[in-house]
């Protein structure tokens, strides 16, 4: 059914919107807290959404089981209860490892209610990235699968000490040693009768992120970003009352949390859940058999069902859906044009990262489409594109940013700090979360562009991070995995261009004396860094070279590596190693 | 091709796209995606593989058939 886009006037919502507007919409807690938990399920199971089906899942049969607001509030209560009678305080945090499956988001509901802070990482992860994120976040409970539990944490559950509790959601009555079947938990405890009086500034989410270097990080998020995630949810995603809202994003990533739970369930509306992996018959078949209205999705899938062909879309009925939408990389042009084709409509991309908890840049339903590029920046959202010098660092002229001012200049993607969803921190990196900031602006580490009209358009990182699937891989977590085999002398990691994924992870390996570099031991490695990493962020490539590219002071010049790889310019090449 | 070939030419090209997968995890009812913990790319990837190596071109309409060890194995024999 075609609505009236709830961003009609781009320029004068630009003028006249404040984030106070977006909190306005929300209800709040006594005495001006706010719990985005309460947002979400609370206020509608205690109003008329209280009987409205708030999540559907779709089993892999294809069966499908629905929950109201009311039974969500009720199960976030059962959970918030869970963590009380553990013993577990505000504050502490609770991670999950899990699919898209019913106790993910009680889970989530329910620590927030508590007051506890929610941490979702990507099941696919191996143990190794999860028992750092884990370590890192200090963990207090995890709630996971027996399956994923015996295959990823079991082995690594002494090096985490602080990890107290570990709920499984399929225990069955039978949990194993050192686990607790959650289920049983659920239906014994009693539902926690109010929520936490958190306010706006508290602790909610923690995001984990990489950078080029060091350990993940792990962006703190307050209860004030459920103001972005509703206005968001309003202008880039077009959100009304009686949408079927489908976003695909796994809960292991932001998008799996800001637009997959809080701000469709804030807006009130039907989220479709998959429990199933991505197949395209079976997602044209969801779109068309469930009436999805708005759907969320990513360039890796869109570029999946292109590369299957427009005939699997045929023979489906997709004339309830009305606006499409994707994030995680850039869309190429193609891609936002085959929409069309597919699915009627064309692809609205638009641009955020972990660090900024919504979205920030879009192309917006009642505006027209530029292909390939980012949109525009949100109402409430002031963009800017920052100098950089030689050396790659941002131009600061008397404690003010220098900005890039002509139209297709490449400067560095900035953001003027205040908006809601903006991390707090990193957690227990104070240094790092300063060095984000410089001249009053958030820097974002992507490099960009704007036309004349004021469209951004993504060009590449201004840093060695990889962006595959539209998930950020750091190079140094790769490499330190690879140095722990004991043929690897150095690695060095980057992205290379792929046509599905964005980028695909290649490593280029130095083996120590003795080995041979042939395809079994390469083989070899790539299985180890897999075993380890999971295959999200393991090499799917990877090749022997005799001497990887170094600086004097021996450091890895992965732009080096790059730029060969790819057959481009080498640039200035004289701090390197041996030239 | 034959059963045996067949189960050869699966593990083979699971092996390159997956090499940490031990042969005894990879019991004929185990699914790909689920079990195997393939993710579409890798997926996208043993196709690839059995088209280049093997000369099968699996066609995104039978994917379903291909979604287990047993049904890919399967369908090696038939269509290889």
């Amino acid at each position: 059914m075609p609505v009236r886009p709830n961003l009609l006037d781009y320029r004068k919502a630009c003028v006249e919107f404040t984030w106070d507007d977006a909190r306005a919409a929300l209800s709040g807690l006594p005495g001006g807290g706010l719990n985005i938990a309460h947002e979400a399920v609370d206020r509608h199971a205690a109003g008329p959404l209280a009987g409205h089906e708030a999540l559907r899942f779709i089993r892999a049969d294809g069966s499908s089981t629905s929950v109201t607001f009311s039974a969500l509030a009720l199960e976030a209560a059962r959970f918030a209860g869970v963590l009380e009678e553990l013993g577990v305080r505000p504050g502490e945090r609770v991670f999950s490892l899990l699919g898209r499956v019913p106790p993910l988001y009680s889970a989530v509901l329910g620590t927030l209610k508590h007051g506890s802070v929610f941490c979702p990482l990507f099941s696919a992860f191996g143990p190794e990235p999860v028992r750092q994120r884990l370590s890192l976040g200090g963990a207090r409970v995890l709630v996971t699968t027996a399956s994923l539990y015996r295959r990823k944490i079991a082995g690594i559950r002494t090096a985490l000490p602080e990890l107290r509790h570990v709920l499984l959601v399929d225990a069955d009555e039978a949990p194993g040693p050192d686990t607790l079947d959650l289920g049983a938990l659920m239906r014994e405890v009693t539902p926690a009768a109010g929520t936490a009086l958190t306010g706006p500034e508290d602790m909610a989410l923690l995001h984990f992120t990489s950078g080029t270097t060091g350990t993940p990080k792990g962006a703190i998020h307050v209860h004030d970003a459920v103001a972005a995630h509703y206005a968001t949810g309003r202008f880039a995603l077009d959100l009304h009352p009686q949408d079927i809202y489908w976003c695909t994003a796994d809960p292991g990533w932001v998008t799996g949390t800001s637009y997959g739970i809080v701000a469709p369930l804030v807006h009130g509306v039907t989220s479709i859940v998959d429990e199933e992996e991505m197949d395209v018959d079976r997602w044209y078949g969801i779109l068309a058999g469930q009436r999805v209205t708005v759907w969320y999705t990513a360039p890796t899938a869109l570029r999946l069902l292109m590369k299957a062909g427009t005939g699997h879309a045929e023979g489906h009925d997709l004339s309830a859906l009305r606006f499409v939408a994707s994030v995680g990389e850039p869309l190429n042009p193609e891609v936002v044009v085959w929409g069309q084709e597919a699915f009627g409509l064309p692809v609205h991309d638009n641009w955020w990262q972990t660090e900024t908890g919504g979205i920030m840049i879009a192309n917006f339903p009642a505006l027209p489409i530029r292909p390939g590029s980012m949109g525009l920046p949100l109402p409430g959202v002031e963009a800017a594109l920052v100098k950089r010098d030689a050396a790659d660092r941002p131009v600061i002229e008397d404690g003010e940013a220098v900005l890039v001012s002509s139209p297709g200049e490449v400067g560095e993607l900035a953001l003027r700090p205040g908006w809601p969803s903006m991390f707090r921190g990193y957690l227990h990196e104070d240094e790092r979360y300063r060095r984000c900031f410089a001249g009053g602006w958030y820097l974002t580490g992507d490099l960009a562009k704007r036309d004349p009209d004021g469209y951004y358009w993504f060009v590449g990182r201004g840093d060695d991070v990889i962006k595959s699937s539209g998930h950020l891989i750091g190079p140094f977590e790769v490499e330190s995995s690879l140095m722990e085999h004991p043929a690897v002398a150095q690695a060095g990691v980057v992205g290379v261009p792929d046509p599905v994924a964005g980028e695909m992870v290649k490593a280029f390996v130095e083996l120590r004396p003795g080995h041979e570099p042939d395809d079994a031991l390469r083989l070899e490695i790539i299985g180890f860094a897999r075993k380890r990493l999971g295959p999200a962020v393991a090499p799917r490539q990877l090749d022997f070279t005799p001497a990887l590219p170094r600086t004097r002071s021996g450091k890895i010049l992965r732009r080096l590596l790059k730029a060969r790889e790819l057959g481009l310019p080498e640039g200035d090449t004289s701090t390197v190693e041996g030239q | 091709m034959n059963r045996t070939k067949a189960a050869e030419t699966a593990w083979a090209a699971l092996h390159q796209v997956a090499p940490d997968l031990e042969p005894d995890l990879t019991e004929g009812g185990a699914r790909l995606r689920q079990d195997l913990e393939l993710d579409s790319l890798d997926f996208l990837a043993l196709v690839e593989t059995l088209s280049r190596d093997a000369g099968v071109e699996i066609p995104e309409s039978d994917y379903a058939q291909v979604a287990t060890v047993d049904g890919l194995v399967g369908y090696l024999e038939t269509h290889g």
